[in-house]
């Protein structure tokens, strides 16, 4: 059967649907007919920028992971790290903006539900989720009720659906208002000969839809994720998905044991374009096509058309293939569980996915065209006007403040720097009793039960450096990563990323891409964290202003000896704090060079000045990386006690951290060459403040040496109070108390202010 | 076939945790009239037509949709 | 001794329950599914935390009509031990195998923080390692904590020294402070009138290995074990 006599679709509809007119040519000639209303549909999603890349596969190839992965087996649903013991850990991030934005609360929570089940359709059992989240300044109420939804949000899936969220990120700034970043990130544990793959392979075959029915909830998502913001938005709602974390906890544990039997040849999750990218993706994987019946699709709405079902972004839904004669034993897993799974079609030999509404033929398409084929572009890049102005910005200019006491507060109450415990304690950090370090140090760590290993998991990106420079912003952010495992004592192993950016259809909005990815490609590689899987969200603006460039860097780093973790609190009276850092200083030479520069971009200029501008400070790879491998020494050693790393807010703030973290005081001399305020307040990269006993300063030495790293004495813990002189003028003086009250209330605070507004 | 419309409210003795989150918001965003705010749940069900149905609601209420020790409730029956 | 641990759809702390078990106190255990009514060879039934049912409706309130709700009652009116642990104390209140309700958290968020809890009882099945006014760290997770019941049950709960952790400062007092969830009395654990079933909102199976940050927890997984049967 084949489909004959189809007459042209109105430009106007095709247009709405989100294709231009080459594209909608494309189609035609490779269906060598004009498409029938449900076909124009599924490739209208699956060659959008959420789906088909578009804009981003070229770009994308400059990551070594995707690169082989397109010119071999194909991209699977997670990546897979191995940790050894044929063990492996599959992660992998993802964004919700454009939907959270809109309706945060049902939003947030399926970005969470749509991550685990990447996991778990590998067969992967999910572990953990973090998160990294962006939005305006709390001073606005929208922002208010944005945060306090979508952390909700998080919060009622992920507790309900059995998964520990163990660490995150939050940061506030103007550009996020309107357009707010809500990336969901989790994390599998897998055995290697264990993995299950999306591929329709065996002819004849059959096809289930298991979890949820399907609705009318979500349709044109995945085009909707592909344009600016806009007041239409709002009206959008249709658009949204609704999560339900109890049919996802009984699927992953439905599905995980489906899979042990066996019994299974391929499984994919249901995301974006629902049937239509699951049918299309695993045949043109594995080189077959399928034919399915929408009549058999279990439906939540009466009077579904083929079109709505094939485009239903319903949530907590998946596509099993299922050996033909095992079909009952899955299907009695899945009951056993509560779980739907009805068989909606088989594989075919042809490479076409056809689909039938009962008898009628309604679409025959091949399946590579939909899932490989989406046309790309390359667009045109170019640096955005405001740059060099921003970056040539005079810092001397600046002057120092008039009581760097109120400085330090300041700095420690901006909801960026400020402890985050009032969104990370609505989440359930406990659970499954692996996490070994809850939020709130440096990177999350779990034990792996069975094994004397632990891994460490962290989500880092500092958007304002990647505004001002987008490939060196991109790098830090790598680094960072890695340096906030390496002072938890995990070695950094893998990478996953979500790449939040504005339009790329602005060349300087495409340029901002291109110069973060070809950073982040860099120092992964570099830093031997090749990014295994990762998200694009292009579109992220609204007609008043884009994000700043925000590639979101998920790392994992591996402990082979889990007991040998370290957190960023002072542990006791008497330790000696140390800074550690990249910079190695010739001999004679006394004084570390000028750090002026590197406050550029720095906290203290927003907060303190209003200011955005300067370049991000300079990362050097190379000095970074013997940092870790000091770090990681040291820590494997038992000579360090603490590590935190030097980052937003600089030094002062890194020791006001491990202070109030350790609920102990610490006195610190700095010896400088330029202003106070860079000594405390620059944020210098590859720096690590530790503290060690005394006695262990000869064996740190050793290891600073051999590693070939600076470290500087800076003073010793105790005490109730942080001071720290800057040349011998002590400059700072503050209760320990004060500076936790301070930084625990800032948020709490500003919640409570004057409400929420929806 | 009659539709039967069941409203669940917690006892007023209790503190009404979400109810007095609503009332702040309200208030927040200028309502200053707002006296109170109790949040309770609307469940909505469909049911065959015994000529029990009264009985059986109030049953099903308390076997189930009520916590009788800290929740109250009445419902309304749409015959037709 | 042997345990069993009850699983429920949705019931997400099952396998904490479970490695606590085999893993700390070296008992055997076995999961147990909610449609079972069979208890037989079982000395103590744990009914783990999670979302059962997705908590919809209410936390517990599906759940305390499965059949083996029945067949736990049966259970220990024969004399065995049953404990509900957050999810699973919310479902003994809701099968009125336990006095009180639980209640959304006075906060209206979920809490999960590690905090402080004073063992008022020690004479029980369940806390016979510890000693009377001992304090615990245990991790609490949950939305719906804030203990409740009527003055006069609250009256003989206290009478009865039924009240088995309360949340307390580090150094034992009760505060309000202290209270994560506004549970009257500072009520975060109780028995019923035998002794022989207890709820109990944080969780001890959390709180059983040095790597994890605390092992206050053991003292009520080995009282368990060791109170006579």
């Amino acid at each position: 059967m084949s489909i004959t006599d189809t007459k042209p679709i109105e430009p106007k509809e095709y247009k709405e649907m989100g294709l231009n007119e080459a594209e909608y040519n494309e189609i035609v000639r490779v269906l060598g007919r004009h498409p029938t209303y449900t076909e124009v549909g599924m490739y209208s999603v699956m060659w959008s920028e959420h789906c088909g890349y578009k804009y981003s596969r070229p770009i994308l190839r400059l990551f070594k992971k995707y690169r082989e992965a397109i010119d071999g087996a194909g991209l699977e649903n997670a990546g897979i790290i191995d940790i050894g013991d044929g063990l492996g850990v599959a992660m992998k991030i993802e964004s919700h903006n454009h939907p959270s934005a809109v309706e945060p609360f049902q939003s947030a929570a399926t970005g969470i539900g749509g991550m685990l089940r990447d996991i778990f359709t590998m067969g992967a059992r999910p572990i953990a989720a973090l998160n990294s989240l962006r939005f305006g300044p709390l001073d606005e109420p929208r922002n208010r009720y944005l945060f306090e939804q979508v952390i909700a949000g998080l919060g009622y899936y992920g507790n309900a659906v059995g998964v520990p969220t163990v660490g995150g990120e939050v940061y506030f700034e103007e550009c996020y208002s309107g357009n707010c970043l809500v990336n969901a990130m989790a994390l599998g544990l897998i055995r290697h000969d264990e993995v299950a793959y999306a591929r329709a392979d065996g002819v004849g075959n059959s096809v289930l839809i298991v979890g949820s029915y399907t609705g009318r909830d979500g349709i044109h998502g995945a085009t909707f994720a592909s344009v600016e913001l806009n007041e239409e938005s709002e009206s959008k709602k249709s658009n949204v998905q609704m999560g339900d974390p109890f049919v996802e906890n009984v699927l992953i544990e439905a599905t995980l044991e489906a899979i042990a039997s066996g019994f299974v040849v391929g499984i994919q999750d249901m995301g974006a374009a629902g049937i239509t990218c699951s049918t299309c993706e695993t045949s043109a994987k594995a080189g077959t096509g399928m034919r399915i019946d929408v009549k058999n699709v279990p439906t939540r709405e009466e009077c579904m058309t083929p079109y709505e079902i094939m485009l239903s972004e319903s949530q907590e839904r998946m596509l099993a293939i299922v050996q033909k004669d095992k079909v009952d034993e899955v299907t009695a897993i899945f009951k056993k569980w509560g779980v739907p799974a009805n068989v909606i079609g088989e594989v075919t030999d042809d490479g076409l996915v056809h689909v039938y509404e009962g008898d009628d033929l309604v679409a025959q398409v091949p399946a590579k065209s939909l899932a490989d084929d989406a046309p790309t572009y390359q667009l045109e890049a170019k640096e955005p006007a405001y740059l060099a102005a921003l970056q040539n910005y005079d810092l001397s200019q600046v002057s120092e403040p008039a009581d760097y006491n109120e400085a330090l507060l300041a700095i420690l109450a901006s909801p960026s720097i400020a402890s985050k415990q009032w969104a990370y304690e609505q989440f359930d950090q406990t659970l499954l009793t692996n996490t070994v370090v809850a939020p709130g140090s440096n990177a999350a760590v779990l034990r792996i039960r069975g094994t004397n290993k632990g891994i460490g998991v962290v989500v880092d990106c500092n958007g304002r450096y990647c505004y001002l420079d987008p490939f060196v912003g991109a790098q830090i952010a790598v680094a960072e990563a890695a340096r906030n495992l390496a002072c938890s004592g995990a070695k950094a192993v893998g990478a996953t990323d979500c790449l939040n950016f504005g339009n790329p259809e602005r060349p300087d909005g495409f340029w901002q891409f291109k110069r973060a990815v070809e950073g982040l490609a860099e120092a992964c590689e570099f830093f031997d964290a090749p990014i295994v899987s990762g998200n694009v969200s292009l579109y992220n603006e609204t007609p008043e202003m884009a994000v700043y460039p925000t590639p979101a860097i998920g790392m994992l780093g591996l402990l082979d000896d889990v007991e040998k973790h370290c957190t960023s609190e002072f542990k006791a009276e008497g330790d000696v704090v140390v800074l550690i850092s990249g910079v190695r200083f010739d001999e004679g030479e006394k004084l570390p060079v000028c750090e002026r520069e590197s406050l550029g971009g720095s906290e203290y200029l927003k907060v303190i000045h209003g200011i955005v501008a300067g370049r991000p400070p300079v990362l050097d790879m190379e000095q970074e990386k013997r940092v870790h491998g000091a770090l990681l020494k040291g820590i494997g050693d038992g000579v360090i006690k603490s590590a935190h790393d030097c980052a937003d807010g600089g030094l002062a703030v890194t020791l006001a951290e491990s202070c109030i973290a350790g609920g102990i005081g610490a006195d610190v001399k700095l010896s400088a060459n330029c202003g106070p305020s860079a000594a405390l307040f620059a944020e210098t990269q590859s720096r690590v403040v530790v503290s060690v006993e005394a006695e262990k300063l000869g064996l740190l030495r050793e290891i600073v040496d051999a590693y070939r790293v600076e470290s500087t004495i800076l003073g010793t813990v105790g005490g109730d109070a942080m001071t720290i002189a800057v040349n011998d003028v002590e400059i700072i003086n503050v209760g320990v108390s004060e500076l936790d009250s301070c930084w625990r209330n800032a948020i709490p605070g500003k919640m409570a202010e004057t409400g929420v507004e929806c | 076939m009659a539709k039967v419309n069941v409203y669940v409210t917690l006892k007023p003795e209790l503190l009404d945790a979400q109810g007095k989150v609503v009332k702040a918001a309200l208030e927040n965003l200028g309502y200053n009239g707002v006296q109170d705010a109790r949040v309770g749940k609307f469940i909505e069900i469909v049911i065959a037509d015994s000529g029990n149905i009264e009985k059986d609601v109030d049953e099903m209420c308390r076997k189930l949709l009520v916590n009788p020790n800290t929740e109250d409730y009445r419902f309304e029956i749409e015959k037709g | 001794m042997k345990f069993g641990v009850v699983r429920f759809p949705g019931s997400s702390g099952d396998k904490d329950a479970y490695f606590a078990v085999r893993d700390v106190t070296g008992q055997s255990v076995e999961y147990i599914w909610h449609e079972s009514t069979d208890l037989s060879g079982f000395d103590c039934i744990i009914l783990p935390g999670g979302a059962s049912y997705g908590d919809y409706l209410r936390a517990g309130g599906v759940a305390k009509n499965s059949p083996i709700i029945d067949a736990i009652r049966k259970f220990a009116d024969g004399g065995g031990r049953v404990i509900g642990i957050g999810n699973g104390f919310q479902i003994l209140c809701e099968a009125g195998l336990l006095p009180g309700d639980l209640l959304m958290n006075n906060t209206a968020r979920f809490r999960c923080l590690p905090v402080k809890v004073r063992v008022d009882n020690n004479t029980s099945d369940f806390s016979g390692k510890c000693c009377k006014g001992q304090v615990l760290s245990l991790p609490i997770a949950h939305l719906t904590g804030r203990y409740y019941c009527d003055s006069d049950t609250l009256n003989v709960l206290e009478k009865d020294g039924r009240v088995l952790l309360r949340y307390c400062d580090e150094s034992g007092n009760a505060t309000e402070q202290a209270n994560p969830n506004g549970s009257v009395g500072n009520i975060a654990g109780v028995v019923n009138e035998r002794g022989n079933i207890a709820g109990m909102m944080p969780h001890p199976e959390r709180a059983v290995e040095d790597i994890l940050g605390s092992t206050d927890g053991v003292c009520i997984l080995q009282s368990m074990v060791e109170a006579r049967l």
